[in-house]
């Protein structure tokens, strides 16, 4: 369903992503891992078509979204990491929007939105603007809005971050439900090893843009001999905390970037 | 088309909802007609122009609709920022028709707008020629409204963040303001100034404007109608071109 071949993203001098290759077969879910930075965003990003790539090739279910962009989103939904809703327009707005752009017709629309608003608790709130939410009900709806519409293949980056127990739960559970039984092929990451290891059928694990390890959840345990994922995972990666934030030469190449952009 | 639709609505919407906003985006139009337009009317009368106050109304109303559609084309930063334009990003809808959408929604919250402040300047005294003159004067407030909202997304395609805002404000906005003969008579200029302003898009919309909405008595148009309709039709035409272009290749 996914096929990455030698897949590259260098920004500046930067390498976000070196030269990886994996597959995801149809109807898998497949868990991406990686600390802070490793290059797991850049990634689903170009998956997406949000980006593209410096070398390398995918493949979306036989497409190649960069050249058949449109057609390869058609085929996939995506739970974005950081927040992509419309504080202005109420939680049924998002959704209709959304609906809407992805030719969800009228009738499943609006039976979908009650169902999952309700599913995820938010069917009450569902007319008030959602830049009154708090952030886990923001976290909800956007969750909320990844399933309106069944996609082929579903991105979920870091989808649990700032979620309670309970629509963790939720959320793994309809996770499951739309894999087994809509045959939905589910790419995700996230940073709780205990789910990855709970839901996912393959796992890779990436590290300063190059792919470490990748196959089944027992595999990878095995492979390093440690007891559970998270050690496995910290066997792997290192145990050093990776430092994210921008520094002044980064936010030289953001000022330059901002006004080269025809360029880039 | 529904994709289009739905995010032209979407910019209802939020227009709708920013009452307070609505509120004061009304007052620089207010100040510039109340104030330049009473208080330099006995000077411009004394040059034999007749009153200032009826020669900037239609300035007036052409800078609302200037500042808001451009401001609606650099929402697209906005959305950037708080990450909604993701999601129309990667929805399987073309680029085009989510640049259109928007292009759209923003041209019609700037023509309220204008319709709001050409209610405001006829209150506070200001007569267009005739009554017909309105439908007219709408329609060049429409080719100015596109003309600049597709100007406004091309821009805001090309920024990453807000911090280029007050450069595309003090160089880019208030120059096209303020060159476009919305408080000055264009003709009897000297030749630099003459030279510049005709390279201005928005004083061809507000030289239309004009001449529609005031007698011959009252005021000389600069370039005739003919040529203002073909200008802000080609300028806004590839405007939209270009507009759509950036947007396609907008990466986050």
């Amino acid at each position: 369903m996914i096929q990455v071949r030698n897949l590259v993203k260098t920004f500046g001098t930067f390498t976000a992503v070196n030269d990886i290759s994996f597959d995801v077969a149809q109807g898998e879910i497949f868990a991406f891992l990686g600390p802070n930075g490793a290059g797991k965003t850049t990634t689903i990003k170009m998956l997406t078509t949000m980006l593209k790539p410096t070398s390398g090739a995918i493949e979306l279910d036989g497409l190649n979204p960069q050249v058949q962009e449109n057609e390869a989103r058609k085929r996939f939904g995506i739970v974005f990491q950081d927040p992509s809703l419309d504080g202005d327009l109420t939680a049924a707005e998002n959704m209709e929007i959304h609906g809407v752009l992805y030719h969800v017709p009228r009738k499943v629309r609006q039976q979908r939105t009650e169902e999952l608003l309700k599913l995820f608790e938010l069917w009450d709130r569902r007319s008030e603007q959602v830049k009154k939410f708090s952030g886990g009900m923001k976290r909800r709806l956007e969750i909320a809005r990844g399933f309106l519409h069944t996609p082929k293949i579903l991105f979920l980056d870091e989808p649990t971050l700032g979620l309670d127990p309970q629509s963790r739960n939720q959320l793994w559970g309809h996770v499951k439900n739309v894999n087994e039984k809509e045959g939905v092929t589910v790419f995700l990451t996230t940073h709780y090893m205990d789910e990855a290891d709970r839901v996912a059928h393959r796992i890779g694990v990436i590290d300063r843009g190059k792919l470490v390890a990748q196959g089944t959840p027992k595999a990878i345990k095995e492979q390093t001999g440690a007891e559970s994922l998270e050690d496995a995972f910290l066997k792997l990666t290192g145990s050093t905390i990776r430092d994210e934030s921008a520094g002044s030469a980064d936010q030289m190449r953001q000022f330059a970037k901002m006004w080269g952009g025809a360029k880039r | 088309m529904s994709a289009i639709y739905i995010l032209w609505l979407r910019e209802l919407k939020r227009y709708t909802r920013s009452r307070a906003q609505i509120v004061a985006s009304l007052g620089q139009p207010l100040l510039y007609l109340l104030v330049l337009g009473f208080g330099l009317t006995p000077v411009f009368k004394r040059a034999g122009y007749g009153s200032y106050f009826q020669f900037i109304a239609p300035g007036v109303i052409g800078m609302s609709v200037l500042f808001s559609s451009i401001f609606s084309g650099l929402g697209l930063l906005w959305d950037r920022q708080f990450g909604f334009l993701k999601e129309t990003l990667v929805a399987p809808v073309p680029r085009i028709q989510i640049m259109i959408g928007r292009t759209l929604g923003g041209s019609t919250t700037a023509i309220i707008q204008g319709l709001l402040v050409t209610v405001i300047c006829m209150i506070a005294g200001f007569r267009p020629v005739s009554i017909y003159a309105l439908p007219l004067a709408m329609g060049f407030m429409v080719m100015i409204a596109v003309l600049f909202s597709a100007l406004g997304v091309a821009i805001g395609s090309s920024l990453q963040d807000m911090q280029g805002f007050q450069l595309i404000m003090n160089f880019l906005v208030m120059p096209i303001y303020f060159l476009s003969g919305a408080m000055f008579p264009l003709s009897n200029q000297g030749k630099v100034l003459t030279f510049v302003t005709s390279l201005d898009p928005l004083s061809y919309g507000i030289d239309g404007m004009r001449s529609v909405l005031m007698s011959r008595e009252a005021f000389q148009p600069a370039f005739g109608t003919t040529t203002d309709l073909a200008v802000l039709i080609g300028v806004g035409a590839v405007l939209l071109v270009f507009g759509a272009y950036r947007f396609s290749k907008i990466e986050i």
